[in-house]
């Protein structure tokens, strides 16, 4: 039985995933740490506390577990959206615009067409691949940068729902009977078919956040690992993205594959926003600010390295410390959340040197065994 | 008229930030460095230099040495935004990391930083820094009187007039001299177009890349000063993605400081007729429209992508830039 432990861990340190796993922990704990110790600055006799609501929170109860599933489902789907990107070669700073699209085509489709809510989740992918296909035009036609089309209809898109919403009388909650004009509608007014169905689970878990959504992100980012893993459709994509010219030399058509990977890409982040406004528990309110779930793809893609299966975990740990940092507000501002996050991403820019430390660690303690054992 | 003068003044101080920052962005990505942590090193710039014009107000100190105080306040600005940019240096120059990764982990930083630090200082839930109003630069700065009724010279002119204007435009002169003229700049930009034969000559790479993503953290800690003046209500821990519209500046103006000079104004036009566009009698209301503001605030990025569409066939960037320089590598 100890022969077999040791062989495990001989086989498990010598994977190339277990390196990058490690490094992603690393960092993970040296966020956590700072958080910390930012808690400790601002109010240390409230530290521990606050430190034990970030890390608890999200597993005290069946209710908290599925605000961080219900959260954690857009945020898979559009971190699968800038990491699908940025596994092709792109940056797609633009989720955020074509998340709102994904959001508008459905609650449009869902409330004013009566759809159902499978075909108001397709129509959000529409509404994101087309808002997604933008930068990918004006990069392959027009040799404009990805990075500032994506953040130019960020704004075209945030602008343009807000005065299309505000224009449909039907979609608004006003139109139902409640006093706020600048609100979308409360979908169980405005159609139960659309909301995305629970199947029990909201007994089972005794939340109404809790639906099938957190299941569809998961199986969509499986989708995702395997066509870019596992076809010549994701094989093209990624030569494209690694070195244009030589995938043209071989005859790909690198055009139509940059346009292809951003609608795709869109389409991830549009069927987040539909997901999420068709939960039956949020509803839009006109604002003039982008809406952060898209760029909170961008921390999610990264922590995972674009890894669609990792981005899922990255995603459910992202929501997880959110709803915690929530949790412990009044007593600290939930950003210290976002520090965390960030810390943790800034040192997995770092990942290189780190995955270099451990290997020396392990490689040590090999040896300290060796030395011991004879 | 008075309403034409209006405008320009707004115009200007709206394309100060972007012209500051945009030129920051450039200096940065000459040397090899995509600088997409701008907005972030906006709101750290902006941060503390409102923090100090507060506590200038607070200690009495301020009101009497205005100017002065404005220009400590710029100076704290650009040094924390400078600060702030080598954690970018860092990770991209030193550890050769992807530059997107580093730049995203200080664009996040930043605002949440921002509102912790803003409720640590101010309390809890006061996260605007209000800014003094005695920084503006008036009239009587220069011994003339106030008039009840401005003409158009006076309004253009005064109307918002402060010091991170004039500092503005002398960074752009000397951007101009310092990018063609000097040894400096010929080695800065060799760097990002070539920097295996800048290297080859003797040229430190990785040091003048610090330089580079130095100074942009300079000028874009500014410009977050010169963007909360401009916005007007304090510092609400946010730059309103000016950080990311300064990139766009830059890659409209084509990488070069006089281009991105036009392109900060020309979008600013956009910006401010977006956001004026109920008082300018010639323009359609769309009266049946409801929030029918929005369609005009749309403009100043429909016209950009317009205009990009036409100019960016001739668009060059930094051949090198983006890729961390490797002395090793071939």
């Amino acid at each position: 039985m100890k022969i077999n432990l040791k062989q495990a861990w001989h086989t498990l340190k010598n994977k190339p995933g277990f390196e990058s796993f490690l490094a992603s922990a690393a960092a993970i704990g040296i966020g956590l740490i700072f958080g910390f110790l930012l808690l400790v600055i601002f109010k240390a006799e409230k530290s521990v506390y606050g430190l034990s609501q970030i890390l608890v929170v999200g597993f005290s109860s069946a209710a908290k577990f599925s605000k961080v599933l219900y959260q954690a489902a857009p945020l898979i789907m559009t971190g699968l959206s800038v990491g699908f990107a940025f596994k092709t070669g792109l940056f797609n700073i633009g989720a955020s615009g074509q998340y709102m699209l994904g959001m508008f085509m459905a609650l449009y489709s869902g409330i004013v067409w009566q759809f159902p809510w499978y075909a108001a989740l397709i129509m959000a992918m529409l509404g994101g691949a087309i808002w997604g296909a933008m930068p990918g035009l004006f990069k392959a036609y027009f040799n404009v940068n990805e990075v500032i089309t994506s953040i130019m209809f960020n704004w075209i898109g945030l602008f343009a729902v807000n005065v299309l919403l505000a224009n449909i009388p039907m979609v608004l909650a006003d139109y139902y009977g409640a006093s706020n004009p600048d609100r979308t509608a409360n979908m169980s007014a405005a159609n139960k078919a659309a909301i995305i169905p629970k199947w029990g689970l909201d007994t089972l878990f005794d939340s109404t956040y809790m639906n099938i959504s957190i299941f569809m992100a998961i199986i969509l980012a499986v989708i995702i690992y395997f066509v870019l893993n596992r076809t010549t459709f994701g094989y093209e994509l990624k030569a494209c993205g690694f070195n244009r010219n030589a995938s043209i030399y071989a005859g790909i058509n690198a055009k139509r594959n940059i346009v292809l990977s951003m609608v795709i890409a869109g389409s991830l982040a549009g069927f987040g926003g539909g997901l999420y406004y068709l939960s039956g528990t949020a509803q839009y309110t006109i604002e003039k600010l982008l809406a952060t779930m898209g760029f909170n793809g961008i921390p999610v893609a990264l922590l995972a390295t674009s890894n669609p299966i990792g981005i899922i975990f990255s995603a459910l740990f992202i929501s997880y410390i959110q709803v915690g940092g929530e949790a412990m507000q009044p007593e600290f501002a939930k950003e210290i959340v976002d520090i965390i996050i960030s810390v943790i991403i800034y040192l997995s820019a770092f990942s290189l040197l780190l995955k270099g430390i451990i290997r020396k660690l392990i490689k040590q303690s090999a040896t300290a065994g060796k030395e011991v054992a004879p | 008229m008075i309403i034409l003068a209006d405008i320009i003044s707004a115009t200007i101080i709206f394309a100060i930030p972007l012209l500051l920052v945009a030129l920051g962005g450039m200096y940065s990505e000459r040397s090899g460095t995509i600088n997409i942590a701008l907005e972030g090193i906006m709101i750290i710039g902006a941060l503390f230099s409102s923090l100090f014009l507060n506590y200038a107000e607070k200690s009495g100190w301020g009101a009497s040495h205005a100017q002065l105080a404005m220009l400590l306040a710029i100076l704290v600005g650009g040094v924390t935004g400078l600060i702030y940019s080598l954690l970018l240096a860092l990770a991209s120059v030193s550890l050769k990391a992807d530059q997107t990764i580093g730049g995203t982990a200080l664009n996040l930083f930043a605002p949440a930083f921002a509102i912790v630090l803003s409720w640590a200082v101010q309390g809890q839930g006061q996260t605007t820094i209000y800014i003094p109003t005695w920084i503006k630069i008036t009239q009587a700065n220069f011994g003339l009187t106030i008039s009840e009724n401005p003409g158009f010279w006076e309004a253009m002119i005064f109307k918002n007039l402060y010091l991170t204007t004039p500092v503005a435009i002398v960074i752009l002169a000397l951007t101009i001299f310092l990018i063609y003229q000097t040894r400096f700049g010929l080695r800065l930009r060799a760097c990002g177009e070539h920097p295996q034969a800048a290297d080859s000559v003797g040229i430190n790479v990785y040091k003048l890349r610090y330089i580079g993503v130095a100074i942009s953290g300079f000028l874009a800690g500014i410009g977050g000063l010169a963007f909360t003046i401009a916005a007007g209500s304090g510092f609400q821990s946010t730059v309103a993605g000016y950080g990311f519209f300064a990139l766009a500046v830059m890659i409209f103006g084509n990488w070069n400081p006089i281009r991105i000079f036009g392109a900060a104004l020309f979008f600013a036009l956009f910006k401010v007729i977006g956001s004026y566009s109920g008082s300018i009698p010639f323009l359609p209301s769309f009266s049946g429209i409801k929030y029918s503001q929005y369609l005009y605030q749309m403009l100043p990025y429909i016209v950009t992508m317009i205009i990009l569409v036409f100019t960016s066939k001739k668009s060059r960037a930094p051949k090198a830039e983006g890729i961390p320089y490797d002395k090793g590598s071939r």
